[in-house]
């Protein structure tokens, strides 16, 4: 068969520039709808550009005329082909109050398994520091920690509660970043099989072990759960839905009853779950920072710790109703 | 010389010999038959074809779909991906300063808040960056638009948010212990060139390399063609040679003066004799011309095209 190509181009280009108009459109605004009229004829000028793009090929001498329709070809086969579920448009109080939480419950098992390794840590850091109080220096690599705990209350409550008072802000934000970079790479570390993550989590858990057995020990009990629960609360149970992710970003790749799925399918059924979730834990971290330097920080006799530990306890059991019960029926 | 992918031929050096010449015709036909053998076939496809050793290879990924189009993606390589991370990372770099200057002025209302703000704005800064500017630039970033690098998803279907989500996240881990090296092994070893976080994401990043018009001036006169007094002859030509061969052409004409003689003359009688045996001109417009004059004809029918208006 001979083209006569000038013939060929104005007769197709037409088609072609209409092809691009639909392309732009559905790349401009992804949420885009197309009627059944409009994804018919969408699909008549993509087969079109097709078989031009195919009579084309053998033709050295209209190099960019090629280019054009592989670029045009290769656009619409994404747009044409997407079997995945199409993007609505991005409601915040709808994913917050029901994605986030139903994402969550999807992958619980993961969840448990974090906070088993977290305890297993805890644990850990309780018994070595009741063992060898010497290991509280590479337990607690941090100065205000490996003091004793009774002066640090002594000093604590002496101190005004204009301690903060030029830094508050500051204090806020350096707490959320720093949080929320711990969470990511708690979520990133799941490329390693998980191995990165279980780490991450045990190291955590065995440090906050370590803190909590040295204050128990030395009668602190009530000042350890008024300084720790206004944003531990929201703070710990974060760091435990990014590793949850991690771990789930881990069962994809070792394929944990999903071994007879390729990983490319694996990976990508996650893909959206991870995002939801570690979106999740960046809201709370938010939260946790704001408590942590606001709240957290002033002690007896500013705000008395029944005031504080109650304020903690409010605080567990809203968001485990929030992570078990937001949402209703689980969406799959 | 050499040849891509894509069939441009490459320069090697200057002493291109009559042989590689050969060799990348053999090349060039082997390529349009198999091109042709595969447009018989129907099913969706993708392949990897590599070529060299690890630091030289050039991957390329073949997607065909189930109207059997194929279309090629070229991967990345690890040190292209890495320069476009500079100019990105100059590109943050310079973006907190600005903040943090503009933040100066907040400063003077009050400090802590300055503070905050400046840290919080690095902080989704260096996080947002690539996730924002991949988002709105169809897989782009400010580095990847100057190497002309572009993430894709790796099967060839529209890029989603959480994948360009996923991958940008895992930058954490892929950038250990430092200048992201867990990432470019990843990269140097995976099949089709992906970090960590690409693996994650099921993302490619590919390499869409300018192809420049071929100066035709500069190879071509303006003396008369006798073969285009025969358009339909003209038009099977265009039709039967590859872009491979017209490349090969194109690129003996461009180099003839670095050739001996009579290299110079094998390399063009065997190249025109393998045009005659595409297309028999009558023997009118064949007669008293040069092989070299010969091939000349040619190229200047497969490139020209009506837009040049010559």
């Amino acid at each position: 068969m001979i083209i006569d190509l000038e013939k060929f181009i104005g007769e197709e280009r037409g088609y072609w520039v209409e092809l691009e108009g639909i392309l732009e459109m559905l790349e401009k605004d992804p949420g885009h709808r197309l009627d059944i009229g409009q994804v018919r004829r969408f699909h008549y000028l993509y087969q079109r550009a097709s078989a031009d793009l195919a009579k084309l090929m053998t033709f050295s001498s209209e190099q960019k005329i090629r280019e054009y329709l592989e670029s045009l070809v290769s656009r619409a086969y994404g747009e044409i082909h997407e079997s995945r579920r199409t993007p609505h448009r991005f409601r915040p109080l709808k994913w917050f109050f029901l994605t986030f939480p139903q994402t969550f419950r999807r992958h619980v098992q993961a969840f448990w398994l974090a906070l088993g390794i977290m305890l297993a840590g805890g644990a850990f850091g309780g018994v070595a520091i009741s063992f060898d109080p010497g290991a509280k220096q590479i337990l607690m690599p941090f100065s205000h920690l490996q003091t004793d705990p009774s002066e640090r209350v002594k000093r604590e409550e002496k101190s005004s509660d204009a301690r903060l008072q030029r830094a508050k802000a500051t204090f806020s934000s350096t707490l959320m970043t720093h949080n929320t970079k711990v969470s990511v790479f708690a979520l990133a570390l799941g490329m390693t099989w998980g191995i990165g993550t279980v780490i991450l989590v045990f190291y955590n858990g065995a440090i906050l072990g370590a803190v909590a057995l040295d204050y128990v020990l030395a009668g602190e009990s009530k000042f350890l759960a008024g300084w720790l629960l206004p944003h531990g609360a929201v703070e710990i149970p974060a760091i435990l839905l990014a590793a949850q992710s991690g771990l789930i970003l881990a069962g994809a790749l070792i394929g944990w009853g999903t071994a007879s799925l390729p990983l490319k399918t694996r990976l990508r059924e996650i893909s959206g779950d991870l995002m939801t979730l570690i979106f999740g834990v960046a809201v709370m971290l938010v939260w946790a920072g704001f408590v942590e330097a606001f709240f957290s920080q002033y002690h007896e006799p500013v705000i008395p710790y029944e005031v504080k530990i109650g304020f903690g306890m409010a605080e567990l059991l809203l968001l485990t109703l929030f992570l078990w019960k937001s949402g209703g029926k689980l969406e799959i | 010389m050499n040849a891509d992918e894509r069939g441009r031929p490459v320069c090697r050096g200057p002493s291109a010999s009559i042989r590689g010449l050969s060799l990348l015709f053999q090349t060039g036909l082997q390529d349009r038959d198999r091109l042709r053998s595969q447009a018989t076939t129907k099913s969706v496809r993708i392949r990897n074809v590599k070529r060299g050793d690890l630091m030289n290879r050039t991957n390329t990924l073949t997607i065909r779909t189930p109207e059997g189009i194929v279309f090629s993606l070229r991967l990345a390589g690890p040190v292209t991906r890495f320069l476009a991370w500079l100019i990105d990372f100059a590109s943050i770099m310079a973006l907190t300063l600005i903040i943090r200057i503009l933040l100066g002025l907040l400063g003077v209302i009050s400090q802590d808040v300055a503070s905050a703000v400046s840290i919080l704005a690095a902080f989704l800064l260096s996080v947002g960056y690539s996730i924002l500017m991949e988002w709105c630039w169809r897989g782009q970033t400010i580095g990847k638009r100057v190497f002309r690098l572009r993430v894709m998803d790796a099967r060839g279907l529209r890029l989603k948010f959480s994948q360009i989500v996923i991958r940008n996240l895992l930058r954490s881990v892929d950038s250990l212990p430092g200048f992201y090296m867990v990432g470019g092994l990843a990269c140097l070893f995976s099949q089709q060139a992906q970090r960590l976080g690409d693996l994650a994401a099921n993302t490619i990043v590919i390499w869409t390399p300018r192809i420049p018009e071929p100066d035709m001036d500069q190879v071509l006169t303006d003396k008369y063609n006798s073969f285009r007094d025969y358009p339909h002859l003209n038009a099977r030509l265009r039709q039967r040679v590859s872009p491979h061969e017209a490349g090969i052409a194109l690129q003996a004409l461009l180099r003839r003066d670095e050739l001996d003689p009579q290299a110079r003359v094998d390399l063009f009688r065997e190249i025109a004799s393998h045009f005659r045996k595409i297309v028999a001109f009558p023997q009118e417009a064949t007669d008293g011309i040069s092989d070299e004059r010969y091939v000349r004809n040619v190229t200047d029918i497969l490139f020209r095209t009506r837009a040049s208006g010559k």
